[in-house]
């Protein structure tokens, strides 16, 4: 199966270890992943500031990009759920664009959804001992509705033992241009995120999206927690390499 | 129509202060934020529970929704068939345009009947046309009759939440209030101060020259007023005092009783995890001939104050919608931290965050509540009506940027966005730039003071730095060493991939 990994910007520019990771575990189990290098990002930042002509612009380039694509992978619910919920409403007054759009958003999932859903893989092989805590990412569960995907992924980890975290479904305080923009009150909601998180004990925060992921990191960094930050693409991946 | 005339003045002096002071304000008080918290798990737990127990959760939120949609769609046809229903029964219909008009129209009627008290059960609307200040200025003495509403007079407050109003104050508080009003000392305790209320209120129901209520649901084909209430007041307020006047935003209507029946399954048990609130009461027209209580007249304010101007709108039509049930804001993590006073208007949470500047009509400083919001979409997955208030929060920036109301840096920060993110060989420059330009910030891979728009960032966060070279850079000898190189017909190299060993 041919899958073009959608990288997203941030793990793009970031976190290129978690795109490597996705890249090798989807390779492991079967895909052949190919990288369209036109890819920059999905234009969320601006859509979601109000400004959707800006957005529009990137989301072209984005379509440029995976025009010939049959599978989409992104390793964050955030940036599929903007290819697959706003990219049609983008373009609902340029019918060419918006065929394409529509083509395209019905290809792309979110990895845990992919996994799951299309490969119809749960134990991925992977071992990694260790205490951790999951958080749901707010754009994954509700404009995807990945519910429980991830945790059964992480259920078929050999070694792992899940903590149930407080109040889970609520948002990191990422928001994108949120944090930024209203950064006391993003600064609150991720305060309390780091402190529940801090509070299971968990040894490992594991996560679907890396912009909450760096939110909350960088929270708990900030307050000196040692509590270890991954994407689940890592843990299933890593925790196979090391067997 | 003008949805803040000059009577609202002193909220848009509120708002005008600015969402990010009164957020700063509510922020810091612990006192609130523990109470808010406190309450909000407790009805988000309810709720949860409620839906569960009630079972096929999503199919009766698809009827409720249906029904709101069909409503509001035909919201002229079932406006004058209620009008029609009230009249027939004997009561009076005024339409209001605004929040002034409908001020008049209580003040005539209070005039005619030389009310000197009016007794209030508990009404949004009273609060959005400010009838309390506009009652207190020609000498009417207004008394809220629910519970959270009179801890509110007494503190000189206004809500702070849909149906819990003094959600941000705790035993501790309340009690304070009711010593001094009392005189003496009474205990943090939830029955003395319930019965220490109980004993006030009573002598107001029975002096009250008018009863003034809001209405939850207004059903079209009998004109029956329906409110729903767990104190008793409601009922009180409705029977015993010669005038009953109703205030009710134009909205609220459903078509028939067989509607009513499916939100009222759906309010309560999204409101405060009820089955049922201890009081439905059913309102057709005054007292009739034989009657043992009731008023002598009923008089039915239907109120638009920029209603209207949503309607036919494709995005924000649907924000009449809602059924104000408050489940939005018990589940919003913003509201969780900031409170109902930070909304800086009379509806708070992504509700008031959506509502407050279209019935204001004004995007320049209401309109900042748009961004009160991480779009984390957890209103409208608790919307038993399903309005996706996170999406209208979304179509309001836009309009605000359509209508250039953002700062200037923040336009062309947009416009250099698009220039950039747009053209990946703009892109690749602009990020290898970026990686030069934050090396005077870097210590350890981390950032933990950044200038500019990232400031707020780093004052409570690290900031990761970025590494050496992003993936897109890595992706050839990747491909190389799982896939290998075409050349060599297609064998992966010996050597193991350097995964560069930064980060996490």
């Amino acid at each position: 199966m041919k899958v073009s990994l959608f990288i997203t910007c941030i793990a793009d520019q970031m976190y290129p270890e978690v795109g490597e990771s996705v890249v090798r575990l989807l390779h492991r189990l079967g895909c052949e992943v190919e990288f369209p290098e036109g890819q920059t990002c999905c234009g969320q930042p601006a859509f979601n500031s109000g400004y959707r002509d800006e957005a529009r612009e990137v989301a072209r380039q984005w379509i440029r990009a995976f025009e010939g694509s049959e599978y989409i992978v992104a390793p964050s619910g955030s940036c599929a759920g903007m290819i697959r919920h706003y990219y049609p409403q983008l373009f609902e007054d340029e019918p060419e664009w918006k065929e394409k759009a529509e083509r395209l958003s019905a290809r792309t999932y979110e990895l845990s959804q992919f996994l799951v859903h299309v490969l119809g893989v749960e134990a991925t092989g992977a071992r990694f001992a260790a205490k951790a805590t999951f958080h749901p990412s707010c754009h994954a569960m509700r404009l995807l509705g990945v519910r429980g995907e991830p945790e059964r992924l992480l259920a078929g980890v050999e070694g792992l033992e899940m903590i149930e975290l407080k109040c889970k479904e609520d948002c990191c305080g990422f928001g994108g241009t949120f944090a930024v923009k209203m950064s006391e009150m993003s600064e609150a909601m991720v305060s309390e995120k780091a402190r529940n998180v801090a509070e299971t004990g968990a040894e490992v925060l594991i996560g679907t999206d890396l912009g909450c992921l760096m939110n909350i990191e960088g929270r708990l960094k900030k307050e000196g927690k040692t509590v270890r930050v991954m994407h689940l693409a890592e843990v299933l991946q890593k925790g196979a390499e090391r067997r | 129509m003008s949805g803040a005339g000059a009577k609202a003045g002193d909220k848009r002096k509120l708002i005008g202060s600015g969402l990010k002071l009164r957020a700063k304000d509510a922020l810091g008080n612990a006192f609130l934020r523990g109470a808010v918290a406190f309450t909000t798990d407790k009805l988000r737990g309810g709720r949860l529970n409620a839906m569960a127990e009630f079972g096929n959760w999503e199919a009766w939120r698809e009827r409720g929704r249906a029904i709101r949609e069909h409503t509001i769609r035909h919201l002229d046809y079932y406006l004058s068939q209620f009008a029609e229903g009230v009249a027939k029964a004997g009561g009076h219909v005024h339409f209001c345009a605004s929040a002034d008009d409908a001020v008049g129209v209580f003040m005539e009627i209070a005039g005619r009947h030389g009310a000197k008290l009016v007794a209030k059960g508990k009404s949004m609307v009273s609060e959005e046309i400010h009838l309390n200040e506009h009652l207190a200025a020609a000498g009417i003495k207004a008394v809220e009759t629910d519970l959270g509403e009179y801890i509110l007079q007494l503190a000189g407050e206004t809500p702070s939440h849909l149906i819990i109003p003094a959600i941000h104050k705790n035993k501790a508080q309340i009690a304070e209030l009711f010593s001094k009003d009392a005189g003496r000392p009474l205990p943090p305790e939830t029955k003395p101060l319930a019965d220490y209320a109980r004993a006030r209120l009573r002598s107001i129901f029975l002096e009250a020259d008018i009863g003034l209520t809001g209405c939850n649901f207004g059903v079209a084909e009998s004109g029956t007023i329906v409110v729903v209430s767990n104190e008793g007041n409601g009922r009180m307020v409705t029977t015993i005092p010669k005038v009953h006047v109703v205030v009710m935003g134009m909205e609220r209507l459903v078509p028939t009783f067989e509607d009513l029946e499916v939100l009222l399954n759906l309010l309560p048990r999204s409101a405060t995890g009820q089955k049922l609130t201890s009081y439905v009461s059913l309102i057709t027209g005054p007292r009739r001939p034989g009657d043992l209580d009731g008023p002598e007249e009923l008089h039915v304010i239907v109120l638009d104050n920029g209603r209207s101007e949503q309607l036919g709108d494709p995005v924000f039509q649907e924000v009449l919608h809602c059924i104000r049930c408050a489940a939005c804001l018990n589940v919003c993590p913003v509201y969780r931290h900031v409170g109902g006073h930070a909304y800086g208007g009379v509806y708070s949470g992504p509700i008031g965050a959506v509502l407050t500047p279209l019935l204001q009509q004004d995007m320049a400083e209401a309109g900042q509540l748009a961004y009160a919001s991480s779009l984390c979409g957890a209103c409208w997955e608790a919307c038993p009506v399903k309005i996706p208030l996170h999406d209208m929060l979304v179509h309001l920036r836009q309009r605000k940027v359509g209508m250039k109301l953002n700062p200037p840096s923040e336009r062309a920060a947009f416009r250099m966005y698009k220039k950039v993110f747009a053209n990946v060989k703009w892109f690749r420059l602009a990020t290898r730039s970026a990686r030069l330009l934050q090396r005077p910030f870097v210590r350890e891979g981390q950032i933990r003071k950044a200038p500019g728009p990232l400031s707020g960032w780093t004052r409570s966060r690290v900031l990761p730095a970025l590494p050496e070279r992003p993936f897109r850079d890595r992706w050839a000898e990747l491909k190389r060493e799982l896939y290998g190189n075409p050349a060599d017909g297609g064998k992966g190299p010996s050597g193991s991939f350097d995964g560069g060993g930064d980060g996490r």
